[in-house]
């Protein structure tokens, strides 16, 4: 029987020349990743076992994304607790303020990530880095500490879902669209303890920034992992930052599925015909066409957040608001998601678009996604939101209300006030 | 490992958000996060729990988010077991990592609110004593039981590396 990508990946980092689905494995990780939520709770239990060094500390990121710049007195203390952690243990990749970015959108900036890499992450959104056909994973705070302790994760091998994405991607359409329709037809545990494994020729086309989103969200279907093979896609993605692999591209060819590999599911689109779609509140799951939504107002728009604030994600919400204003009850947040997307969304003249069509652009920050500080929610608001999640209450008070959609969305909604197909918009 | 506890139900897709929000991962402490437990799907949950109670909720329990605090919150506010139809995978292991008892049954739904429960960790049985009705739980794989009888994974992987 041939192996997925994702038991190749696994193999390698127990020294087995294959692993099977359902079977447990304590393996090497290359990389490990913590935030201002999750990190000071992984400190406790690494200081509490009486841990003295960390495995490696070249191979550990501090981030302090989520309450950052600091709310509040209690979220600086915890922020201040990861900056003490990574002078004691001299970290290299802990950044401050002004040098940082959204975890899942940094680390892959950096080069910090990549092909055929092991990644653990103590927040959800992890399994973004499949996208550059990593195997990488959303794991707790204990795992954390464990990992820095021992260099390694305990893990069970999951089975794979493969989905199959053909057809010619139309204009407004784009890699959340992807997600969110899968999420829709499988529900928000239709993919527990699996790999989810995106591939077909509208994935060979899908540039890097829309896969990130992609892989980002297989968590919202309750999947380990998301994953796409290396392709010319990645090559060039990766290239910028990093010797592809440790010993070269060439490798990549055994970084593919094999053809008779096992899957527990697949599922084939067409995505030739498809409009982008818009989850309703309160689950991932709740997909509608964004034709077919209705009359929806809303209070707020933010463009950002792990999922969806990179540059391309900017460029085309710039392209949908350029000449246009944001409707008179509606707040617009811009959030890029690096410092060097907030840099180059400058020099685009992205940021003055924005803000000339009465938006706001901030500081890098998880912030609003989770209803952390940047933009919260009142009793009865609704918001269009770029980010991965819509619970009730995510984002600010229990009776709030946040529709998930892809950036043109989001922009074309700023701009009437409700949701709208950016089409309606950008033709005017 | 006997619990006896009463039950307190919920039902499918608990998110972390709804265990604990996260305006409040700005701690660390079990009894504060304990305080604001369920606030969002039950207001007075916390005041309610009597140490030793038990939560029973459908398919999907702790999907969302990776904060350790959601169980946490459940053990700092005095919840001594979870039994859910499924579980969400980082919420399974963070509960095994910090040693809050869990169990998968599938028949999580028959079990009634205010029903007098007791479960036998080791056996895997669960016994409505309310209904009188007895069902066997999903057994843990024994790397997972490996774990849990360490004590938690700290202890686990202290033992594996000595």
């Amino acid at each position: 029987m041939g192996q997925t990508i994702t038991q190749k990946i696994l193999a390698r980092h127990t020294g087995e020349k294959t692993v099977e689905p359902g079977t447990f494995v304590w393996v090497k990780v290359d990389f490990t990743l913590g935030n201002d939520v999750t990190a000071p709770l992984a400190i406790d239990t690494f200081e509490k076992a009486g841990a003295r060094r960390v495995f490696d500390k070249k191979k550990i990121a501090l981030i302090p994304d989520h309450f950052t710049p600091a709310k509040d007195i209690q979220s600086a203390q915890q922020a201040k607790r990861l900056k003490e952690f990574a002078d004691k243990h001299q970290i290299v990749h802990y950044y401050e303020v002004g040098r940082l970015g959204i975890e899942h959108a940094l680390l892959p900036q950096m080069g910090l990530v990549g092909p055929a890499d092991l990644v653990i992450g103590a927040d959800s959104h992890t399994c973004t880095y499949g996208a550059l056909g990593a195997f990488s994973t959303g794991v707790g705070s204990t795992d954390l500490a464990v990992a820095w302790m021992t260099g390694r994760v305990w893990l069970r091998v999951p089975e794979s879902m493969k989905f199959v994405f053909k057809g010619k991607r139309p204009r407004w359409v784009s890699g959340k669209d992807f997600i969110l329709t899968v999420i829709g037809a499988i529900g928000v545990e239709g993919a527990r303890y699996r790999a989810m494994e995106f591939t077909g020729e509208a994935i060979r086309r899908l540039p890097m920034d829309d896969r990130l989103a992609m892989c980002n969200m297989a968590i919202e279907a309750g999947g380990k992992s998301g994953i796409i093979e290396p392709d010319e896609v990645t090559a060039a993605f990766v290239s910028k930052t990093r010797r592809l692999t440790a010993s070269g591209i060439k490798e990549w060819d055994a970084l593919k599925s094999d053809k008779d590999a096992a899957y527990v599911g697949i599922k084939e689109y067409d995505v030739t015909k498809w409009e982008p779609v818009v989850a309703l509140p309160h689950l991932p799951s709740n997909i509608k066409p964004v034709g077919k939504v209705g009359k929806v107002r809303i209070d707020q728009v933010v463009i950002g957040s792990c999922a969806n604030g990179r540059i391309s994600d900017l460029r085309i919400a710039a392209k949908v608001l350029k000449g246009r204003k944001v409707a008179g009850r509606v707040r617009l947040l811009v959030i890029p998601a690096t410092q060097e997307v907030y840099l180059q969304a400058v020099r685009e003249g992205l940021v003055e678009t924005f803000v000339r069509a009465g938006g706001v652009v901030s500081t890098p920050t998880c912030g609003p996604c989770l209803g952390g500080h940047m933009g919260i929610l009142a009793e009865g608001e609704a918001c269009l939101a770029t980010t991965n999640r819509n619970f009730r209450g995510r984002m600010g008070a229990k009776g709030s209300f946040v529709y998930l959609a892809n950036p043109a969305v989001a922009a074309a909604s700023a701009v009437t006030g409700r949701i709208t197909h950016p089409a309606a918009v950008a033709k005017k | 490992m006997v619990i006896r506890g009463k039950v307190h139900k919920f039902g499918n897709d608990v998110n972390t958000d709804d265990i604990i929000s996260a305006r409040y991962l700005s701690t660390t402490d079990p009894g504060e996060l304990g305080a604001h437990c369920m606030e969002i799907l039950d207001r007075d949950f916390a005041k309610r729990v009597t140490p030793g109670d038990i939560v029973v909720a459908g398919n999907n329990f702790g999907c969302g988010s990776s904060r350790e605090h959601a169980p946490i919150a459940l053990k700092g506010c005095g919840v001594a077991l979870v039994i859910a139809g499924s579980f969400a995978r980082i919420f399974y292991r963070n509960a095994i990592n910090i040693g809050l008892p869990i169990i998968e049954l599938p028949q999580a739904e028959a079990l009634e609110a205010g029903d007098e429960v007791e479960v036998d960790l080791g056996q895997g049985t669960v016994r409505d004593i309310t209904q009188d009705k007895t069902y066997r739980a999903q057994p843990f794989a024994e790397f997972i039981c490996q774990i849990i009888d360490a004590g938690g994974l700290v202890n686990w992987a202290k033992e594996k590396v000595h």
